[in-house]
């Protein structure tokens, strides 16, 4: 495949086929994965396809002879707890792979601890080796606003952050950094280092999930782990989530994941209490509304 | 007079992008590689400084193609050389080794004979350079 990419270049190239390059690259499979594998998230998706067809355009003038610079490839997800950040850093870095935006594809995901050292003289080899391995890849740096903190102006972050900030510039074709976070606190990040605002092209916002779409994530998690709903508890997991959602520390889907291992468990001990006889697979894998009613949140406390 | 050592020593010097495919290949076959420098060009100094560690978990060549522009920014006058280790045989084997930065002059080597017992001649070389102290050599 790469080989025949080098011959055609050497050609004199006058028309491309953008179809037959979508074709080929897979970009539309890891699209349509996209929209099967995640629920809701539409303004995602759809910032998503629209990079997908920039750089697929970009890469078609590239061969016409039509030069533009590299474009600045640097993304910021922000968004709540839970709402499939990483999940579609994942995604994003075999996108941009299949494009051929990064050599190798692969994610590297880090935090504060990762970056920054604990004396004078740590931090910049420690951010340099991350850099490192991210290079042919993307750098995922979860909850990026903790890089900086303005109450400690002797804080080490800032040396990370101008590091980060050097290779971002320099090394653009090596490495795509996206930084992710809550929104609020992601905004006053990029207040505070607009180096990095006018570094990064792409903002893409994540929304929270509706109460159906939590249902829909509910039944797809509970149907991964070989279990099943039945009318009744799948009525008293809605009931849960409109419940849940309105209590503090909500996670979206991660609530949703907790509540269900935790159903698992109650699920578990109902089952090993009444069993008296054989029991079948479907009696080991169903979820009765009274597993998921027992929770705390219906009693008016607060399931972590 | 061109220092010739490790592989390629015979092709003219390598861009930053044949680098960067050389060393891609040592990464894809498990090779961790690594930069190292000196000032001493004799055949016979084997252990040359370090430059960081060896680069066991870096899956692209970019990483080292960086660190090799870090080197040259502070010893961009010496001999800089990368090297790939396979450690699949059991002990760290080098499997491939090439110069890819050296100074704009190279002096060579003095040849000395000494006439030994039995009129029999050893032979030995000296850089010209290794004259002057370590870190002085190259300017």
């Amino acid at each position: 495949m790469e080989n025949e990419g080098q011959e055609k270049e050497s050609e004199i190239v006058t028309e491309v086929n953008l179809k037959e390059d979508f074709q080929a690259s897979g970009v539309a499979d890891i699209l349509a994965e996209l929209d099967n594998s995640l629920i809701g998230l539409t303004p995602v998706k759809t910032r998503i396809k629209e990079t997908a067809s920039l750089l697929l355009v970009d890469k078609a003038r590239e061969k016409l002879g039509l030069v533009n610079e590299s474009p600045t490839l640097h993304m910021s997800f922000s968004g709540n707890p839970g709402t499939g950040k990483t999940t579609v850093a994942l995604k994003m870095a075999n996108l941009l792979f299949r494009l051929g935006y990064v050599r190798k594809g692969h994610l590297v995901t880090v935090t504060r601890d990762d970056l920054v050292g604990q004396y004078i003289g740590h931090t910049a080899p420690k951010t340099k080796e991350v850099l490192k391995k991210a290079m042919g890849g993307v750098l995922f740096i979860d909850e990026a606003y903790y890089l900086y903190r303005p109450e400690n102006e002797r804080d080490y972050g800032q040396e990370a952050i101008e590091i980060l900030l050097q290779v971002m510039e320099n090394n653009r074709d090596d490495l795509v950094v996206i930084l992710a976070g809550y929104k609020d606190k992601m905004d006053k990040f990029f207040e505070s280092n607009p180096g990095f605002r006018s570094r990064i092209a792409h903002h893409i916002d994540f929304p929270d999930y509706s109460n159906n779409e939590l249902l829909e994530i509910a039944e797809v998690m509970v149907a991964s782990m070989n279990y099943q709903f039945n009318e009744e508890s799948k009525k008293a997991m809605a009931e849960y989530i409109k419940i849940r959602k309105k209590q503090p520390h909500f996670a979206n889907a991660r609530s949703i994941r907790n509540a269900i291992d935790r159903a698992r468990l109650r699920q578990a001990n109902r089952v090993f209490n009444n069993s008296k006889g054989p029991i079948g697979a479907s009696f080991l894998s169903q979820i009765e509304d009274i597993d998921i009613r027992q929770s705390r949140v219906f009693s008016g406390g607060i399931d972590k | 007079m061109r220092v010739t050592q490790g592989t390629f020593s015979f092709l003219p010097d390598f861009t930053d992008q044949q680098i960067h495919e050389q060393v891609q290949y040592c990464i894809d076959n498990g090779w961790a590689v690594s930069i190292e420098y000196t000032d001493d060009p004799h055949p016979r100094n084997t252990y040359w400084e370090m430059w960081g560690h060896p680069m066991f978990d870096n899956p692209d060549a970019a990483a080292v193609v960086y660190e090799l522009n870090e080197c040259r920014k502070v010893y961009g006058s010496y001999y800089i050389r990368i090297i790939a280790f396979d450690s699949s045989p059991g002990w760290e084997s080098i499997r491939l080794s090439f110069i890819v930065n050296r100074p704009s002059e190279e002096p060579g080597f003095k040849l000395s004979r000494t006439e030994v017992k039995g009129r029999n001649i050893q032979y030995s070389i000296t850089p010209y350079s290794s004259d002057k102290p370590q870190g002085s050599r190259y300017k």
